[in-house]
């Protein structure tokens, strides 16, 4: 009988009785306008407390810094929602970037690295992408053993040595700023795939059926998705965009290693639950990803500028992350119980009534 | 999500006693070809450098560096069972570890014991913080430990800074814990033996183990069955931090430094240990000796890399070719004891 209460726990699939709410409420009262507000809150009381913070030279960091972040954090809502997830996406950021550099270092024209680096990308989420999907295997299983494979892959190719040397059109490529607004030009690329991500997520056949997979793989199925297809494409774009952050974060810092971006997959990962995607699957937006990724950047650059130390920062992410996740489902608990009290006034089953 | 109910390899069809079936068994069970696989790799190690154990150092090195890790993946395994994930034991290590060391600089005539106990309690806590977000909250704990990862760390760095603790600041006594051995076997090898069969008893003879495995077989069902879930995870973390805690304070006890980034990266060896040991990541599979055995494994891979003439680089690269080859094989194996099922089933009809 209360089939819906109980799949708003499981899937965070919102029940049909919430669409009875006034159209306002439900556009200002969702997860994404919650975390969009208190990432406008944090910015604002930043830019009045934190002295510097409202610096044109601050939010250019801040953009260059998030930048892998942003990017990745797009094929990985896609794939958190199909209930899958993506832990080797910082050891492919590695890896690309020491290919990079070893690239480089042969003697190969930039041009041509870049879309050698992009391949070893694709690759890369293809192996993921096809343990998953054709051999059958759980996605986070696979992805720990992959985020050691090709990490290991990384560190092996280059040791403790370093590439540092590339040609200085792309590293100031990599910096510039459009004009005089400060806004890095890598911005573009952000918004050009964010669109991308946007257009093909929210509102194309293959986007509704990403949820529909995150709901219910078997009614997917049944409803003509093609479940493997669809998860291996999203791989395979996790891949090929985590290379792109690789290329970026090489060129930023000027310094190909093997141990790049580590641990970057937890940062990504907070930031997509913390702009309110549902890790069951089958629930999320891109916008409330973005804000969600902004508002960690905007608020580790404003305490790190206001001297406060980065474990603090992390403490911070952390327990973040955690109220950002219980407070939905302890939300999802109240209303539950709130309707199942009201319930049968609504349906007007009499008691005995099974 | 894809779930994998593979029966546990105890559990074959066939029940015929006697010494050749039972032999059949431990052959075939998942524990015996990673025991074959570790001891492929000393061979391959030794024959090509003999040092590797027939050396005083080498022999004991074999013994001791699994062991630390090994307290880990058993508490790690214990949750896997469940169905959950801790990725926050690193952290509870290097919490635990530094915490030691101060307990011995702040309270000198505090006894040894003493010391042991409140970090290993001070460990079941915080995975107790885990155990209860997990339970409670009915969020999964891959979030949850992720974010307390972050969040314990974050205070290890904090209230470490970059401070460290050194032997000079431990007494002799505790320090001579980390190399101490007896009949050649280490003292801490042997304290990671005995917990080992304490939860593998607890896990496969008690009520609470066993339910461990039900949970984590189907989760709902054992709820409808009346299971006390909640408790179970519970416990489960507790265990986990507990264990993660000791293996913090051994950490101390071998090393004899301690900064703040004592134990990061150990989540990934020990849910990798688990893994190859056999433990399904998604529940109600595996025992604890397999992810005891994994880490022997893992650890001694590690030693034999440089030993054979590969760089240790590469060490990471082969875990994960572990990992993923492990769960393919878990995959391949479950496939074909299904489809023995039903052709056992048509065969009968």
């Amino acid at each position: 009988m209360s089939a819906t209460t109980t799949s708003t726990r499981t899937t965070g699939l919102r029940p049909i009785a919430e669409y009875d709410r006034p159209l306002w409420q439900r556009l200002l009262l969702t997860r994404e306008t919650a975390i969009i507000a208190l990432f406008v809150i944090v910015v604002v009381a930043a830019a009045v407390i934190v002295p510097n913070f409202g610096s044109k030279i601050t939010m250019t960091y801040l953009l260059l810094d998030m930048f892998p972040v942003l990017i990745i954090a797009l094929p990985m809502t896609a794939i958190i929602v199909t209930g899958e997830i993506d832990l080797s996406v910082a050891s492919v950021v590695g890896l690309s970037s020491v290919l990079t550099g070893v690239l480089t270092q042969a003697g190969v024209p930039f041009g041509l690295t870049i879309v050698l680096a992009i391949i070893a990308g694709v690759l890369c989420g293809a192996v993921n992408g096809f343990l998953v999907t054709v051999v059958g295997l759980p996605s986070l299983a696979v992805t720990i053993g992959t985020l050691a494979l090709y990490r290991g892959l990384a560190v092996g190719l280059l040791g403790t040595t370093a590439v540092t040397d590339f040609p200085a059109f792309w590293t100031d490529l990599a910096k510039e700023k459009i004009g005089s607004t400060g806004i890095p030009v890598v911005v573009i690329l952000f918004i050009v795939l964010l669109a991308a991500f946007a257009i093909l997520l929210h509102f194309t056949r293959f986007g509704r059926g990403v949820f529909a997979i995150g709901l219910s793989p078997e009614a997917a199925r049944f409803s003509g998705v093609d479940v493997g297809r669809t998860k291996l494409i999203l791989f395979v774009l996790s891949g090929a965009v985590a290379a792109l952050g690789g290329i970026y974060y090489t060129l930023r810092y000027g310094s190909a290693r093997g141990d790049n971006a580590t641990g970057m997959e937890m940062q990504v990962i907070a930031a997509v639950l913390l702009g309110g995607v549902s890790i069951f699957g089958g629930r999320g937006a891109l916008h409330g990803v973005v804000a969600g990724v902004l508002l960690i950047g905007v608020l580790g650059s404003a305490l790190r500028l206001a001297n406060v130390t980065s474990d603090v920062i992390n403490i911070i992410t952390g327990v973040l992350l955690i109220a950002a996740v219980v407070s939905s489902s302890v939300l999802a608990a109240i209303r539950s119980r709130r309707k199942s009290t009201r319930k049968p006034r609504l349906v007007g089953t009499g008691p005995g009534n099974a | 999500m894809s779930t994998t109910t593979a029966p546990a390899p105890a559990q074959t069809p066939e029940r015929r006693s006697g010494f050749g079936t039972a032999f059949g068994r431990l052959a075939r069970a998942r524990e015996a070809s990673i025991v074959l696989a570790v001891l492929i790799v000393v061979l391959a190690a030794t024959l090509t450098n003999p040092n590797f154990l027939f050396s005083a150092d080498g022999y004991r090195d074999l013994w001791l560096t699994p062991s630390l890790l090994a307290l880990v993946a058993i508490g790690q395994a214990v949750v896997l069972i469940t169905r959950n994930v801790d990725l926050s034991v690193g952290s509870i290590l290097g919490l635990s570890a530094y915490l030691t060391g101060r307990l011995f600089i702040d309270l000198p005539g505090l006894p040894m014991i003493a010391v042991i106990l409140i970090a290993v309690v001070f460990g079941g806590l915080l995975g107790l913080i885990n155990g209860a977000l997990v339970a409670f909250a009915k969020v999964p704990a891959l979030v949850i430990t992720l974010g307390t990862m972050y969040a314990y760390r974050g205070i290890n760095v904090w209230w470490t800074g970059s401070d460290r603790i050194n032997a000079s600041d431990m007494p002799k006594p505790f320090l001579a814990l980390g190399t101490a051995q007896i009949l050649t076997i280490p003292v801490l090898t042997i304290i990671a033996v005995v917990v080992l069969i304490a939860v593998a008893w607890w896990m496969r003879n008690t009520r609470a183990g066993r339910e461990c495995y039900a949970i984590g077989s189907d989760p709902a069902a054992a709820e409808l069955y009346g299971l006390p879930v909640t408790r179970r995870i519970l416990t489960a973390f507790v265990l986990s931090g507990a264990l993660s805690g000791f293996a913090g304070v051994l950490y101390a006890a071998r090393y004899g430094t301690i900064n703040s980034q004592a134990g990061s990266g150990w989540e990934l060896d020990a849910v990798g240990a688990a893994v190859i040991g056999g433990v399904a990541i998604f529940g109600g599979v595996g025992t604890v000796w397999g992810a005891a055995i994994g880490a022997v494994l893992l650890m001694t891979i590690n030693r034999v890399l440089p030993v054979i003439g590969v760089p240790d680089f590469w060490q990471r690269a082969v875990v994960g070719v572990l990992i993923i080859g492990a769960i393919v094989l878990d995959r391949v194996l479950s496939l074909r004891q299904h489809r023995k099922l039903i052709e056992g089933r048509e065969a009968k009809q």
